[in-house]
């Protein structure tokens, strides 16, 4: 059949386009031995082939790591990690994954299919592990590739005449080494938190945003990020510069549930803004859960931090977090230029056996700083919900505001939802407004949505979707109407 | 022979706080096809109630009788199975869903009961067109379906919300619990027509009313009198009139003597 090998030669070429674009990790056929120490750093960092500088950054950050300790102080448990036996520098599935989709578990494909992932992609989705003797690229996801890489071609060259540059991390560490030695952990320390310590040492994954002067991103960079996030890695690394009067719109994450082998997710992302310049940064998380024990699902400790150093500047979050089995997680703004702004809007969902404790920080340091919070969390099954919020005001910040409102909604009688939140004001002539909400879904609304028609699980879905519109709305349209569609998925079950 | 809608011996209770209330003791009340039956009766005897059990309300439990619609039995059937099979319930008290748009909550129910019904599903112009129709003969303002569903409404905007809602959802057997108290004089006339809209052979309706004026408009084929979680008496458009003029103490009196 003609048609088919036409096809996959222009598969196999645009496939190694890719490649070049460098998104795509490149199968490794090693793995370095489980353990963490100086050696495997070392490795780390030549399979990377990094400057030198690159390798004491990371040498320095593990010797930080080692001294630290784990955190206790979330609302979250799980049993102890022993850092000693985690492999950090893996190919990805090397370790022996489900050998069909007949062997993975039926719930996850079911939701597959419920958001319309065709079954090829279903598979590499799913971790399934080739059959003998095909090719290493994944022979999946054919439309998708062949549609993403001829989208991405035209998005490269868009870009590239804007100015504005995006790569693989590893790659900006040679290519524009003055512009990552400059920011890289100016927003987030090496030494911060155990968790960014220990990425700080390890990262092999993630991207690196810089968007010059003057410049408004042409397009967001969403579509393009989600083709080529397949393999996301497990410490990824994120850093995002923009410029005086420049903008961008980042786009992380992917509404289909995620499995990945390692457990254990600790991903770094930093952020920085000059005078009058924007970043919008939106996530979609959506890591395998487990099953309904939770046995199985991701833990995700994640440090995600914006410097709004410029005047005038703004970052903005939004994150919609349906996944995991732990989540950790505080995007956070450091207002430091005058009349800067901080956004952050959030929706968490748990159900089943899923712990979240997740929040944000808004530190007010320069005059006229604003911030806005929207903080949403809907709990379900025995599932743990903690919305954590520091919203702290320096004594030079006057004139500063802040207005948060944090709403819960509980879905049955076994799921906890807490809020706590930290005011710190050391300026009187600041201004901080604090709403909270618990709310339970009524069986007025409930009985009403089914009287028109609805199904239970329909009617939950809209009324959760509703709940959680002003954060919804935050997000670019497409993805608004795929977060919905997950965020009544994630709830199946929770009802009746 | 079946009648369009049965309802025999039907008896229902509430668990309010841990004491079992009984509020249905029994109703008979059947209701042929293109008919318009109402109720009327005291405060709190049971009319919403009766509402609530016939669309499927689960806090209610039913313990004796029977409701038969359209040969089927409704009270093994779920909620929404009884809106696709074609009930309608306009709420005495409307529910609010905030952050819910009306015209998507408006679509997503259509849909809902259309694919129920085995019928395509309308695509979003399709529909608008429809539901901009629907809501101008109602006389409604244009924003409304833009708004959420029922949050800041009025009371009387409420009431016509609810119409609009059954218009759009095509029923044959519609309940309507009060929806003509807290409307003004024009918008009485206005979602009374609404209804006389709909009316046609494969159409019955069960208006729950304390006011003449309303079926003045309606002009239902049949009055029954409710007390105390029974039917106590029915008859003839004359017996609203009758109410209206006498209040229902002398009916209470005559059931309480037999
Ligand atoms: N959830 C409930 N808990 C306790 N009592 C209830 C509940 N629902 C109904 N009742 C009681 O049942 C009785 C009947 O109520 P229902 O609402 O059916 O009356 P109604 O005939 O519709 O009255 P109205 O004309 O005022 O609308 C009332 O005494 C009411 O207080
Ligand atoms: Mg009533």
């Amino acid at each position: 059949m003609p048609a088919v090998t036409e096809t996959r030669e222009a598969v196999e070429k645009l496939g190694q386009s890719t490649y070049k674009w460098g998104f795509e990790t490149e199968i490794e056929m090693d793995m370095a031995p489980k353990g963490l120490n100086e050696d495997i750093i070392r490795l780390i960092s030549t399979r990377k082939e990094e400057p030198e500088w690159m390798l004491e950054w990371r040498l320095a950050a593990f010797a930080t790591w080692q001294a630290m300790r784990e955190p206790t102080w979330a609302k979250v448990s799980y049993p102890p990690i022993d850092y000693q036996d985690l492999h950090y520098y893996a190919a990805p599935r090397r370790k022996p994954g489900p050998k069909s989709l007949e062997e993975v578990d039926p719930e996850l494909l079911r939701t597959y299919e419920k958001l319309g992932i065709p079954l090829h992609e279903q598979a590499l989705l799913a971790g399934v592990e080739l059959p003998e003797g095909e090719t290493a690229r994944p022979p999946v996801a054919v439309d998708a590739v062949f549609d993403s890489v001829s989208v991405a071609t035209t998005f490269r060259k868009t870009l590239e005449e804007a100015g504005v540059i995006f790569c693989p991390i590893s790659e900006a560490v040679k290519d524009h080494p003055e512009l990552v030695r400059k920011y890289l952990g100016s927003v987030v320390p090496a030494g911060d938190n155990f968790f960014a310590a220990l990425n700080s040492a390890v990262f092999t994954d993630g991207s690196f945003v810089y968007v010059p002067k003057g410049v408004r991103c042409p397009m967001e960079l969403s579509t393009y990020f989600r083709i080529n996030a397949r393999n996301t890695g497990q410490f990824e690394r994120t850093l995002i510069v923009v410029e005086e009067g420049a903008s961008v719109s980042y786009l992380e994450g992917c509404t289909a549930p995620m499995r990945d082998e390692n457990q254990l997710h600790a991903a770094v992302v930093e952020l920085v803004a000059m005078d009058d310049a924007s970043i919008k940064y939106s996530t979609v998380q959506n890591w395998y859960p487990g099953d309904e024990e939770g046995r199985g699902g991701i833990y995700n400790f994640v440090t995600k931090r914006g410097a709004c150093r410029g005047a005038r500047s703004k970052i903005s979050w939004t994150q919609v977090e349906t996944g995991s089995a732990i989540t950790w997680k505080y995007p956070s703004c450091i207002l430091q230029g005058e009349g800067s702004v901080g956004e952050f809007y959030s929706v968490a969902v748990t159900n089943n056996c899923q712990q979240a404790d997740t929040g944000t920080k808004m530190i007010h340091i320069g005059r006229n700083t604003r911030s806005t919070i929207i903080a949403k969390t809907i709990s379900a099954g025995r599932s743990d919900s903690t919305y954590r919020g520091l919203v702290r005001v320096q004594p030079k910040a006057s004139g500063a505001r802040n207005f948060t409102q944090c709403d819960s909604l509980l879905i049955g009688d076994q799921c906890g939802a807490h809020t706590v939140p930290y005011i710190e004001s050391r300026n009187m002539a600041a201004r901080i407004e604090h709403e909270a909400t618990t709310s339970k879904i009524s069986e007025d609304q409930l009985f009403y949505c089914r009287q028109r028609g609805l199904s239970e699980e329909d009617a939950v879905g809209l009324i959760v979707n509703g709940f959680c519109r002003d954060v919804l709305k935050e997000l670019p349209m497409e993805f608004a109407v795929e977060a919905q569609k997950l965020l009544q998925i994630s709830l199946e079950g929770s009802v009746g | 022979m079946s009648q369009f809608l049965e309802i025999s011996g039907l008896k229902a209770r509430i668990d309010a706080d841990g004491q079992e209330k009984q509020i249905l003791r029994g109703v008979d009340l059947s209701i042929p096809p293109g008919e318009v039956h109402a109720i009327m009766g005291p405060n709190g005897c049971g009319k919403s109630t009766l509402s609530y059990v016939l669309a499927g309300r689960e806090d209610y439990e039913v313990t004796a009788g029977s409701v038969l619609f359209k040969g089927q039995d409704l009270l093994a059937m779920e909620p929404e199975e009884r809106a696709a099979a074609g009930l309608f319930l306009a709420f005495q008290a409307p529910v609010e869903l905030p952050g819910v748009n009306n015209a998507n909550f408006l679509r997503t129910a259509v849909n809902a009961v259309r694919r129920a019904r085995g019928q395509d599903e309308l695509d979003a112009v399709a529909f608008l067109k429809l539901a901009r129709t629907a809501a101008k003969e109602l006389s409604m303002a244009p924003d409304m379906l833009k708004r959420n569903v029922n949050v800041g409404f009025s009371g009387g905007e409420k009431k016509r919300n609810e119409v609009l809602q059954m218009t759009m959802l095509e029923p044959s057997f519609a309940i309507l619990d009060e929806t003509d108290s807290g409307l003004d004089v024009d918008a009485l006339r206005i979602v009374a027509e609404g209804v006389n809209r709909l009316r046609s052979p494969q159409f019955s309706a069960l208006v729950i009313t304390h006011h003449q004026k309303l079926l003045d408009y309606l002009v239902p084929d049949r009055i029954h009198v409710m007390a105390q979680g029974r039917i106590i008496l029915s008859g003839g458009p004359e017996l609203a009139r009758e109410i209206d003029r006498e209040g229902y103490t002398k009916f209470l009196a005559e059931a309480e003597a037999a």
